[in-house]
């Protein structure tokens, strides 16, 4: 009980106490900040993560983890191919047709074989990594920058894994399924705004 | 091509511009908020001891006591030396470690010893270097202890979890610091490193 009138004491208290102006953010401590805001921004980019973590509980070991660890790799090797000036071409088409597949594979519940999965997964992280990994503005920290936008990746990863053990479900395994169709309608917008 | 590349970055000399952590308490507390406010040498040491802890305990003693050393010879070797290269050299230790945690994979004690030994003694070199303009030798010794101390923790703490998912929470933690180290490449290409 102490605890607990502690703990919303401290709640109370840290609501209602102002922020410190006095210590601006430098250029190189945002970076990190801009790191991690930076996936969250796109909501293609946010819909293809939240949809890798959702297939990846709907095919259960071990891709639940290996998709995981797969993406953000291949991902920054995208990124290092943007930043090296290697130009990749239509990019948010890649984009959209990530969010459109990755969608259907929800929808469907496609269960193909390891390997072919970690593969289109990592092609589509090429193209998102080109895409969201290059965007650093001037004068801020790359490499804070960089742990800030693979670890906000991991965590949409994350996000859309936990979203997916509701797949132990008979209800969850229809939701999960209706968040797959919701992608994949959104992945096809995303398509037409980048065709038209 | 790219060797030749490497090679010419790695000579080309450029001035010592690292910032110090200044902390006011002295040059041991100095050098122990470097290691822990600079992430070019933190990462690579958190990494470092999440492999040892993958490895079990006999690596993660092995690594325990021949990281810091190697980092300290390093150091010392850095405070008689005069110029860094400019490019991100750590961002080798961030990915080869980064990938071996990545894939779990099981290397040789030796050669697990000998990786700590080469990480150790190239970060405590630009360390080495860096601490000249302020802390020096005693600056060394509070990142040695800092360094550890942390190695310490985290390696038996990843040695005690049990839980599989637990484990694979780690091989998640090291593609993060791989992808980190090719982004650090990139970056440097891009002239933002």
């Amino acid at each position: 009980m102490n605890l607990l009138v502690f703990f919303l004491a401290l709640a109370v208290y840290l609501v209602l106490t102002p922020s410190a102006h006095a210590h601006v953010e430098g250029s190189q401590a945002v970076g990190f900040i801009t790191g991690l805001q930076h996936p969250w921004s796109g909501i293609d980019h946010v819909l293809a993560m939240i949809a890798v973590g959702l297939w990846g509980a709907q095919l259960g070991n071990p891709a639940i983890w290996v998709l995981p660890i797969t993406f953000p790799l291949v991902m920054s090797f995208g990124a290092m191919m943007g930043l090296l000036g290697i130009p990749l071409p239509g990019i948010e088409i890649g984009i959209a047709v990530s969010a459109i597949l990755l969608g259907v594979m929800v929808l469907g519940e496609v269960k193909p074989k390891l390997i072919i999965a970690a593969i289109m997964v990592g092609v589509f992280a090429i193209f998102h990594g080109h895409a969201h990994g290059t965007e650093l503005p001037a004068g801020q920290s790359g490499l804070l920058y960089s742990m800030g936008f693979v670890i906000a990746t991991g965590i949409l990863h994350g996000i859309g894994i936990s979203i997916g053990l509701i797949h132990r479900w008979p209800t969850g395994k229809l939701v999960l399924r209706g968040a797959g169709a919701f992608i994949a309608a959104m992945g096809f917008f995303f398509l037409w705004q980048a065709v038209v | 091509m790219l060797g030749v590349a490497f090679s010419a970055a790695l000579l080309k000399p450029a001035n010592a511009a690292a910032h110090l952590v200044t902390t006011g308490m002295g040059p041991v507390y100095d050098g122990i908020g470097h290691l822990l406010l600079t992430p070019e040498d933190l990462v690579p040491t958190l990494a470092v001891a999440l492999y040892a802890g993958l490895r079990g305990r006999a690596p993660g003693r092995r690594a325990l006591f021949f990281f810091p050393l190697a980092w300290l010879i390093g150091g010392f070797i850095g405070l008689a030396a005069n110029t860094l290269p400019t490019f991100p050299v750590s961002a080798f230790s961030f990915l080869l470690v980064g990938i071996l945690i990545a894939a779990d994979l099981r290397l040789p004690d030796n050669a697990f010893t000998v990786l700590a030994i080469a990480v150790g003694i190239m970060h405590g070199f630009f360390n080495g270097i860096a601490l000249k303009a302020g802390p020096g030798g005693l600056g060394l010794l509070g990142i040695i202890s800092a360094l550890f101390v942390l190695v310490a923790i985290v390696s038996a703490f990843v040695v005690s979890l049990k839980p599989p998912w637990t484990r694979i929470a780690v091989r998640v933690a090291g593609s993060w610091v791989a992808a980190m180290g090719l982004l650090m490449i990139g970056w440097f290409f891009r002239g933002q490193g």
